[in-house]
């Protein structure tokens, strides 16, 4: 299997009594974008939090390009290629669109305490590198927003703070991005603009695998090249759009037997 | 580059607020009769209140970001030249003295508690760790007192290491309560521990570097100025080392990371951050600060107490650095100034001081939570202007 670049298997999760994710097997292609769809408490956030080591498994395997991962530390996750965003986007309000973007490099820079506080030029060169390389990612999204690479993020619409948070977690290059609703708290104009934003940037990046979590049918329908359908933390369906939509029990999950 | 399209703005508007500044702490210092310093505050207070609604203080803000250098350059030459003013009034120069001892410790504090959000409780007993060194070491031993100023930092910085490992896998404020735990106990051993001079507390050595005795009065041709002008060359040497290190880390990614923990602990975690180490690097480095500062102190003081060292004092360095805006190391200057000489020189709110600073604390807290000088947002000019070079 070259080509799966997370494997889930049997993932269980439990918080004291409340069972959140059951049984879970799910294979990720690679260079493929998957969505992940399901009613709100299915699961799906926990598995993000459970992959990227934010809460520990209850059970079950996480591999990530055949390597064990599970219960790996989220600094450990982050330095094997997986980032994220959150889906209350959580920026650093107070600081300013290049910190943001920057924070999101951690591993390439040069955090030496000897190094910053010494080595003034180095981390001039740095500094350089890493801002231009910020207002590059952010112009292809917005290039408005690359004039105001210091303006500090609160001040700063909900469509471009998820650009920015985007940017954030694609500034180290992860193999694996994570999205959780990029399209919460936005308009259906500012969603399908950031889908195209979204689209747009996977055709730029080489190796680039996307989960996708989101309530927006249309989004999942456009974006996806395949879905797999959550419900009470179990898989209950998998398939590409078309195949999941026209599933009688994935219609159940969400509209509820009569 | 777009961030420097912005016309650079003018030196003049900073530099006459340095000028008045010097002339009005000049007055101030001055200031004998209760009703001169009343006088003075209310006009210090109205002005700055009719300067803000008229934009003048923006002028000057700006001003002082955008001539970084000269403008610290300019508030150097104020503090040397309200010395020298006062070159042979011994009062008002262990005040200025203290003040600058003050602010470095401040400083300290504002590393650990406006940059990284860790709550330093024990302030006041780490500066105490530093004093206590200094006077064991000056008098038992030949350790240059250079060396000593600095051992003062390390014995300090070690304390704080070690009791904060204990508590750094926890979240929100254990290590506050650790803190605090420290500060009580400290002052307990203090005044039980006989070899440290128990409650009476004990002497501290003259400062002495390179054979210049700093307790004597300073005489170059006519010129006979009182002793502590030496002191406070030393301590403003200090500061200004301070200053420019905590100023450098601030404009690094060491600060950002350091943001970023303090802000959102998961989201730096999920990109790679470790928590532990930012905490304990600005805690550590924090305590540097308070030690060097003690340790100094001690030397120009001449004489320590365990009174000097309660937690009440540490509360007081906290609201300092509350008042001036957390992170913000000019506030801190400010607030300094504020906290450490009204209450010298108007002795009528000397009673009261602890109520009247709970008070402010808790007005700046909901009328203008970021501080008196809030914190600019990182530019990484010092970056810039380095590299200009």
């Amino acid at each position: 299997m070259q080509n799966v670049l997370l494997s889930i298997s049997k993932l269980g999760k439990n918080f004291g009594g409340v069972t959140a994710l059951v049984d879970l097997d799910l294979d990720v292609a690679r260079n493929r974008i998957l969505g992940l769809i399901g009613p709100n408490g299915s699961g799906k956030t926990t598995f993000f939090n459970v992959v990227t080591g934010i809460y520990p498994t209850t059970s079950g395997k996480v591999a990530f390009e055949g390597e064990d991962i599970t219960n790996f530390s989220p600094q450990k996750v982050y330095r094997a290629g997986v980032a994220r965003t959150f889906q209350r986007s959580r920026l650093f309000l107070p600081l300013s669109i290049m910190d943001n973007i920057t924070l999101g490099d951690h591993s390439q820079l040069n955090n030496g305490l000897f190094f910053n506080l010494f080595r003034r030029r180095a981390l001039a060169a740095q500094y350089r590198e890493i801002r231009d390389k910020s207002r590059d990612l952010i112009t292809i999204f917005d290039p408005d927003l690359a004039d105001r690479l210091f303006e500090p993020v609160v001040n700063l619409p909900m469509i471009s703070r998820r650009r920015i948070e985007i940017c954030r977690a694609l500034i180290s290059n992860p193999k694996l991005l994570l999205l959780d609703e990029p399209s919460a708290g936005m308009t259906h104009e500012e969603t399908f603009r950031l889908i195209d934003d979204i689209l747009h940037i996977k055709d730029k990046i080489e190796d680039l695998t996307v989960i996708i979590i989101e309530h927006e049918m249309s989004v999942m329908e456009r974006i996806t090249d395949y879905c797999a359908v959550l419900n009470f933390g179990q898989k209950i369906c998998e398939g590409t759009y078309r195949e999941i939509a026209s599933d009688e029990e994935v219609q159940q999950a969400y509209l509820g037997v009569d | 580059m777009s961030e420097s399209s912005r016309k650079r703005s003018s030196f003049l508007p900073s530099l006459l607020a340095v000028l008045a500044g010097v002339v009005y702490m000049v007055f101030f210092l001055a200031g004998e009769s209760q009703m001169v310093i009343f006088g003075l505050l209310l006009g210090a207070g109205l002005v700055v209140t009719a300067f803000k609604y008229l934009r003048v203080l923006d002028v000057v803000g700006e001003s002082a970001k955008d001539n970084q250098r000269a403008f610290s350059i300019a508030v150097v030459m104020g503090v040397l030249a309200v010395s020298l003013y006062f070159y042979d009034d011994p009062f008002v120069l262990f005040l200025v003295g203290t003040v600058l001892v003050y602010v470095l410790t401040c400083l300290g504090l504002n590393i650990q508690f406006g940059f990284v959000g860790v709550l330093n409780f024990a302030g006041a007993s780490f500066f105490g760790v530093g004093c206590y060194t200094a006077a064991v070491l000056t008098k038992n031993t030949a350790v240059p007192h250079l060396v000593i100023i600095f051992l003062g930092g390390l014995m300090a910085a070690l304390l704080g290491f070690l009791i904060l490992i204990p508590v750094l896998k926890t979240r929100g404020h254990y290590a506050a309560l650790v803190t605090i735990a420290f500060a009580l106990l400290f002052k307990t051993f203090l005044e039980v521990n006989d070899t440290l001079g128990g409650p009476q507390g004990l002497k501290c050595g003259a400062l002495n570097l390179f054979g210049w005795d700093f307790n004597r009065d300073i005489v170059i041709g006519s010129f006979e100025g009182c002793f502590y002008l030496g002191y406070i060359a030393v301590i403003l040497l200090l500061l200004i080392l301070g200053f420019i290190m905590a100023r450098r880390m601030e404009d690094s990614w060491v600060g950002l990371n350091m943001d970023a923990v303090r802000l959102d602990e998961t989201v730096s975690a999920c990109f790679g951050q470790s928590i532990p180490r930012w905490k304990i690097t600005a805690f550590t480095i924090g305590n540097f600060y308070c030690g060097v500062a003690g340790a100094f102190y001690a030397m120009m003081l001449g004489y320590i107490a365990p009174t000097n060292f309660t937690f009440g004092d540490s509360l007081i360095l906290l609201s300092i650095v509350i008042l001036g805006g957390l992170g913000s190391m000019w506030g801190t200057v400010v607030a300094t100034i504020i906290v450490i000489l009204i209450p010298e020189k108007f002795q009528v709110l000397q009673e009261y001081r602890f109520l009247l600073f709970s008070a402010l604390v808790i007005a700046i807290l909901l009328f203008r939570p970021q501080g008196l000088l809030p914190r600019p947002l990182r530019s990484y000019i010092t970056l810039k202007s380095s590299s200009n070079r």
